[in-house]
Formats: structure tokens, sequence, C-alpha cells
């Protein structure tokens, strides 16, 4: 019997086929690829040849490297436990009563979640560091302060500047409860409390959960702030890669290597631990009737204001410090008060090369991130097929492997031959595509799952092909979902930091280096006047981005 | 070409559960023709195999004499409503309605007036300006509509349009679609679930159950001829009864009542009998039963009726047949109309009667 082809057509005919494909041959050579290289590095030592555990030996018996795991654990840890602490009652007290001011709050959060990683650590020193503003002022009347170098004050900072991931999936989850399920317990004979904790507590829980870890990960990650505070004595595993790097130069970074797996398997540790926890206790809802909000006056309101009002203004402090801080005259490395332009007068040209290098490069990456994210997305909520779980695996990469790690991967990888990056633009671009890809990516595949394929094959019935109806009809839908996720990861490659001091060399420096390299060097007045520059510039994009999605931002 | 649509044995194949099992149909030119059965029973599948958006696993797709299995779906020139409308939200009313049209490269003088009779034919040229999110469910359908058939495509599909609205516009609607359906005289596949709206609106009707089809026929005939007590179920209400069938046609109810029918085959033995309420009346002799409720429905009078081995019947009497209600407790008996109701096999359940 003569058997005839039915509809299925040649794979090298499907333009999904070449989507895919090209998406794995990036992630394959700027993720595995070097990736893969500092593994073997890891495992590899200038002074023996072959395979050995040396680099990890030393780690694990000098005190300089070992002291740095518990550093780097505890600086985690505590920022993420204060960070709970701060952000479930904030988003209790913002979802369920009329705080007065609520979105200026709101907004505040926003703000200091996205400002630059040092900021919040160098305003600190203004105010409390050794010669900062409020220490002297106390030290004229014989007190003083705990210092804030060292464990306590990154903590501190950390805390600050990361509760607001706990504020916004707290927040997030607590709206879509539905108020018959809090109505029920109280209709049962529970109290308010007692409602608090037997029933709106366990059903967020997990979403906590979940903002735990990105502080967690954020915290274990942060290059600027321990660079800052931990001054000699108190070094995290971020700053032993940098540093080890630095002085390792000519060799391979071996041990800055045995470093890095060290730090993703912390990372990778606790994300198993996260979705074990979670794993049955996702909760799904949909609220058809979300909580209502419960009306206070008078003092009542002035009580549940306060709290937040405080939280959110002393994490968005550091911003106006630094703001302040720019205008004033300096001498030698301390501000003297008065009001000056002097300090933006004196930058020059480091200025406009900078800015012009950062918004170059955020934009660049920021198209790519916008058009492989629209396409990848596609083929994985789309087009699954056999391939859609290496998609999604290697999703998870920028949520394990920090941005100095993925530095020193760039820099292992590609500075010898086949491939010489190092030292260009374009490895910078491509750092800041494959750390903030899969942010695009997903936000644009959860608004492809609710999109209706219906709309799509409406088009192609009507005789567009589906790749133009692809571009046509589905592209141009996903856009405005798919912008206000690139938007956030403009704002965040504008702040990175810890990726690309280590790829950047000297003319490619961006806003963020050349402010953070001016604060190392005590160049006290450049550095707050690029710090400013850099906030205003990020803020300014937030709140236009805020007006546009109508406050519908997603971290 | 004519615009016939024929097909020979479609398969359908999820893996290893097969969702259509060889399902041939002969649809004629101009013809509305429904696929109606229940969820699950394939009539979607079949009708997006159709389309082109579900691959074929067996079976072969014809146009006219044209083969379509290879088509690919924005080739096989069909106009398509979905069952959730599917209108494009960024485009007006118009730029939707235009939309096809500019596909195919229509001169643009020519499209504004065929957007503007094809709105007018769905009597909303008032809205051409909308936004789709400005619409109610009933407009949008009917953008859907003029989308689908401005196309002058040579078959429409359409996937339960109607089952997101309400009840009374649904009625409406139907009415809308069947009188768009004759003007124009397209080939229309209609895919619903709701037998009455199948009935009303079809020139022929397909019902189907697990992926197989269990009758073809026109409305009056899937109605009054049943060709298995599927269909006899799922389409109005209907009686059943075990019976034993005797030779020369003579159908045994439970030993008390014996009355003939006419069959097309011989066969004795264990049988089913599907009577509608108005095919059942009362009599002076027959089946013994105790009226236990009835509903006065303005033209007719509902009775549920228990027969003596505790199985309930019900009886439908038109007010303009009888001057009396029967009470609840009263003692009847109740006889059929020989010619009306239907007899199938027990084991086979193929339908003996004619």
């Amino acid at each position: 019997m003569l058997k005839r082809k039915n509809t299925t057509i040649p794979f090298y005919m499907d333009p999904w086929f070449w989507v895919k494909l090209m998406v794995f041959v990036i992630f394959a050579v700027f993720l595995v690829w070097p990736f893969s290289s500092i593994i073997t590095n890891a495992f590899k030592s200038t002074k023996v040849a072959g395979f050995t555990l040396r680099n990890f030996e030393r780690f694990f018996t000098k005190k300089y490297y070992y002291g740095a795991l518990w550093n780097s654990v505890g600086i985690s840890l505590v920022p993420t436990i204060f960070a709970v602490v701060l952000g479930v009652p904030m988003a209790y007290l913002m979802t369920r009563y009329n705080v007065w001011g609520k979105k200026i709050w709101h907004v505040l959060a926003i703000l200091s979640l996205m400002s630059p990683p040092f900021l919040g650590a160098y305003a600190w020193i203004m105010l409390f560091g050794r010669a900062g503003s409020i220490t002297t002022f106390l030290a004229n009347y014989g007190i003083t302060i705990p210092t804030i170098y060292g464990f306590g004050g990154i903590s501190t900072v950390l805390t600050l500047k990361l509760y607001p991931y706990i504020y916004m999936y707290t927040s997030g989850a607590m709206e879509s409860i539905d108020s018959s399920l809090e109505e029920c317990a109280e209709n049962l004979g529970s109290g308010k409390l007692r409602r608090f904790f037997t029933v709106t507590m366990p059903v967020v829980t997990p979403s906590i959960t979940a903002g735990a870890l990105v502080v967690f990960m954020s915290a274990l990650a942060d290059f600027g702030t321990p660079m800052l505070l931990g001054g000699s004595e108190f070094r995290t595993l971020p700053v032993l890669i940098y540093n080890e790097y630095l002085s390792e130069t000519g060799g391979n970074g071996n041990l800055a290597s045995a470093i890095s797996i060290i730090i993703v398997i912390i990372t990778l540790v606790m994300l198993l631990v996260q979705k074990g926890y979670v794993g049955r206790r996702n909760y799904i809802m949909s609220a058809l009737r979300p909580p209502k909000e419960t009306e206070v006056h008078g003092f009542r309101r002035f009580l549940v204001t306060l709290p937040v009002f405080l939280i959110s203004f002393i994490s968005f402090l550091p911003q106006i410090v630094v703001c302040a801080s720019s205008f004033q005259h300096t001498n030698y490395s301390s501000f003297i008060g008065g009001f000056t332009f002097e300090n933006y007068q004196n930058l020059g040209a480091r200025l406009w090369s900078s800015l012009g290098n950062t918004f170059s490069y955020s934009l660049i990456a920021m198209v790519f991130i916008v058009i492989i994210g629209i396409l990848m997305s596609y083929a994985i909520v789309r087009k699954k097929g056999k391939t859609g779980g290496i998609l999604d695996m290697l999703l998870m990469a920028p949520y394990v492997i920090p941005g100095s790690v993925l530095g020193l991967c760039y820099i292992v990888t590609f500075n010898v031959k086949p491939l010489i990056l190092t030292g260009t633009a374009a490895i910078i671009i491509i750092s800041y595509i494959i750390r903030k890809l899969p942010y695009t990516v997903r936000s644009a595949s959860a608004f492809l799952l609710q999109m209706d394929p219906s709309v799509e094959e409406a088009s192609i019935n009507l005789g567009v092909p589906p790749m133009k109806t692809f571009w046509k009809v589905t592209a141009r839908l996903m856009l405005p979902g798919v912008f206000s996720g690139a938007i956030l990861s403009w704002v965040t490659c504008i702040n990175e930091l810890s990726c690309s001091i280590m790829l950047s060399s000297g003319h490619n420096n961006t806003l963020t280096i050349e402010a953070y390299t001016n604060i190392v060097r005590n160049s006290v007045g450049s550095g707050a006047a690029l710090s400013a520059i850099l906030t205003v510039t990020s803020g300014l994009i937030l709140i236009i981005a805020l007006r546009v999605t109508k406050g519908k931002i997603r971290v | 070409m004519s615009n016939a649509v024929i097909i020979k044995d479609a398969v359908k194949k999820y893996g290893d559960f097969i969702a259509l099992k060889g399902v041939s149909l002969d649809i004629k030119e101009g013809e509305f023709f429904t696929l109606l059965g229940p969820s699950g029973c394939g009539k979607t599948t079949l009708l997006r195999q159709i389309a082109g958006f579900n691959s074929i696993e067996g079976g072969d797709f014809y146009f006219g004499d044209k083969r379509i299995n290879a088509v690919p779906a924005h080739k096989r020139d069909i106009g398509m409503v979905f069952q959730n409308y599917a209108i494009f939200p960024h485009l007006t009313v118009e730029e939707n309605v235009a939309y096809g049209l500019k596909a195919r490269n229509v001169p643009k003088a020519e499209i504004a007036p065929r957007v503007k009779e094809a709105l007018e034919l769905v009597q909303i040229a008032h809205l051409a300006k909308r936004k789709p999110s400005e619409l109610s469910g009933g407009q949008q359908q009917r953008v859907a509509l003029a989308r689908a058939f401005v196309i002058e495509p040579s078959v429409l599909l359409m996937d339960e349009p109607l089952s997101n609205l309400d009840a009374k516009l649904r009625v409406q609607m139907r009415t809308v679609i069947k009188k768009l359906q004759r003007k124009l005289g397209i080939t229309t596949i209609y895919v619903t679930h709701d037998q009455e709206e199948a009935l009303a609106i079809s020139d022929r009707i397909a019902v189907m159950k697990d992926g197989v089809i269990m009758q073809i026929g026109t409305p009056t005939e899937i109605y009054a001829k049943p060709q298995n007590p599927f269909v006899a179920g799922f389409i109005g209400v209907s009686n059943f009864l075990e019976c034993t069938v005797e030779s020369g046609g003579v159908v045994d109810i439970h030993g008390q009542l014996k009355i003939k029918v006419p069959t097309k085959k011989d066969y004795v033995g264990p049988a089913r009998l599907s009577a509608r309420p108005e095919q059942l009346f009362f009599s002076e002799e027959g089946l013994p039963g105790e009226i236990m409720f009835s509903t006065f429905l303005g033209d007719f009078i509902e009775y549920e009726v228990r027969l003596a081995d505790g199985q309930n019947l019900i009886v439908n009497e038109y007010t303009k047949d009888t001057t009396e209600v029967h009470e609840a407790g009263e003692k009847v008996f109740l006889n059929f109309d020989p010619t009306r109701i239907s007899v199938y096999e027990a084991e086979s359940e193929e339908v003996i009667t004619c």
C-alpha cells in the first residue's frame, strides 16, 4: 500500500528548530563552555601536573579562605532573616490597611532594591564611618557608636537593600488570597491573630521562601558592599574571587575557580532546599474576591503607616545622602559642607565616556534580550518538544551563578584562543545578556501562558503564514509584558558591578565601575557625583517604567 | 471547484490514546453540517484537523477533489470562528475584519467597501472604529463572524461559537448565523455539544461519541429515528425499557404489554426500547403504573409514572388533546405508538425498527 506522508514537514524547514538551535549555541558558548572550563581549572594547579584537589585542600585548611566561607554564609543568612522580619509585616500592612502614601512607599522600596550595589555601603560610611558625619558629630559629645565595618554593618546594609524582595513576593501572595478563605476562618471562630498564623501565613509561606531564596542569593553574590565595608579583615567569597584573580594574574585562576565552584554549590543547595520545602505546599490561587483593605482613621492610621514609612525611608536614605553629598565641597577625602557643582565639573571626560559606555552596552544588550527573549519564551511555552526541559534548566543559571563567578568564567575562557574577547565591549554586553535574559524570558513566558493560542490560530487561518503571524500578532501582543521585564533588566544592567568590573579594562568602564573605583580610591567628590548621576538615572527610568506599566512591575 | 468536504477514515492519536477512530463524512456544497457530541467525543479534534491545526495520523481530507492533508493551515482558504472569538485585541473592529483581506493582497480600494458590507451584514457597522475591549460578548461574536466570512472562504468552520453567550443571546445569534449561512451559501461545519442548538441550526448532524460517529442525519431523522440508545438518550428525552422481541416483530414488555412494531431485520431475543415522552399515552389497558407527580407546563403536562418494577417513565400529554389532569396516586395504563418507538438489540445495540 502506498503510504502517503501527512502534515509533517522536515525539521530544517521549521523556523523554530533554528531558534532553538541559536539559543542552544548561545548558551553553550557563553555559559556551558566557560563554566566547564572553570570546573576543570579548579582541579588543576600550576605547581603539579594533572588532576589535583590541591586548590580545595588549600581552601579548607587556611583560615584566610574557609573563614570567608563562614563570613559569606553569615552575611547571607542574617540579612535573609531580617529581611523577612521587615518585609512580611510591611506586606501585611500594605495589602490590608489604608496606609497613608501607599504608592510612595512602594516606589521607594523598588528604588532601593534597584540602587547600585555599593551605594548603601557608601552612604552608611558617609554617615557612620570612621570620618562619617554622624560619627564625628556624636564624638564631639563623647558618644561612640558601634563600628559599621564588618559583619554587623554588611548585614544591616544588605537587609535594608534586599528586604523589598520579601515585601513584593509576600504582598503578591497576600493579594491573591481569596477573602472568603479568611472570612471562613473567622466564621469558624478564629480570632484575627489566630487567623493570621493558621490561615494567612501558611498560604503565603511558599512565596516568602521564594523571596528569601532570592535575598540569600543576592546577598551571597554581593560584591560591592563587602568590598567597601569588609576592610582587610572581613572577606567574603566574591571578594576572594576578585582578589585571587587579581593576584593570580598570569596564572589560570585555579584557586579562584575552586572558590567559584564552592559558591555555586552553596546556591544550588539553597535552591534545592527551597524547592524541596515548597514542593507540595504550593497553593495556587486566583482570588475571585481579593482581600478587603481595612479602613482605619486618625491615630490608628498613623500607627499602620509609621512602620512602613520607617522601613522604606531608612532603606531609601542612602540615595538621598549620596545625592546631597555630591553637592558638598571636599577637602582631601572628606566632605566639608557648603554647596557646589565642582564635583560634577571635575568629572570631565570620564563622565561622558563612562556614561556613553553604560548606555550603549546596556541598550545593545536590551535589544538582544528583547528579541531573543520573545523567541525563546515562545519556543519554551508553545513549541516545548524534547528540548524544553533543557532550555528551562539553562534559564536557572543566572540564579545560581553569581556575577563575579561568571566574570571569572569569561576571563578564564575568553583570553585564550579560539575566541579572544577579554578587554572588549562585546564581552561585557554578552555577560549582560546571559545574566538578564532569563528574567525577561520568565516574564514573557508568564504572559504567553495567559494568552489564548486561538488568537494566533485565527491569524494563520486568515491566511498569514505561521512565522509572519508570530511577528505580526504574538510578538506584538507580548511586547508590553516583555518591556516591563526588560526595563527592570536594563536598570540592573546599568547598576551591574560584580561581573563587569572583572571584564572591564579601563577604557570600557561603565558609570557604575567608574563610581565604585573613585570611591575605593578615596576621591569621594567624584564618587558621590557619579553615584548621584547613577541613582537619578536609574530612578528616572524606574519611575517612567512604573508610569507606563501602571505600577505593575514584577521583580 | 466544488466546495464539498469529504473525509475518509480520519484518525487522530495522542500517544497511545486514539481520539478519532476512522471518521468518514461527506459534506455537500453549501450544507450546514454540525458535529454534535459530549465533551471528549472528538468533534473539536476533527474540526481542527480540517482547519490544519491538528496533525492527521490517518485518513484523507478533500475539499472538492483536492486532497488537503499536506496543505498548511494558512493556505487552506477556510474561515473559522473560535469558541472564545480570538479577536485581535490590538486591532480595531474594522482592522480585525480587514486582516484576512490584507493577507490575501486584496487591493486597498476594495478592502474598505468589503469590510463595510461585512459589518453591515452582522449589524455592527457603527462599531467599526472600536477596540475589542470596548465590545460586549455578542458584539465580539459578530466581529469574529464578519472576519471569517469576509474572505469568502470555501468552507466556514465554527467551534462552539455560542457557548460563551448567555441563553437569550445564544438563541438570537443562532438565528443570525443560520440566516447568514443561507444567504452566503458557504459550506459550514459547526461544532457544538448543545443538542437543541444542533437541531435548530443544522441541515445535517453527525452525532459523535468516543471518536466514532454514532449517526448522521437531518435533525428530524435523528430525533425521530435514533439509530442507537446513545443517540436516543443524547438527543432530547427518551424513556428506556427492557423488553423481549418475539418473531414477527412482536415486542413483549415485562410480560404485561405486547405491541407489534415494523422491523427491518429478523431478530428474536432480549432488546431495549426507547420512546419519547410524547410517544407514550394513557389508555384503557397496557403497562400498569401509578402517577407520582404531575407538572403543568402550559401547552403540555409532564407526568412521572412509576411502573410495577419501580422504574419511572416521563409521559407528556398535550393540553389540546385532553381535558383532564391526572392526579398523583392515580392508577393508569400506558401504551405506545408502535410506529414511533425504536427498539435495539440488547447486545449489539443495533436498531431493528424502521
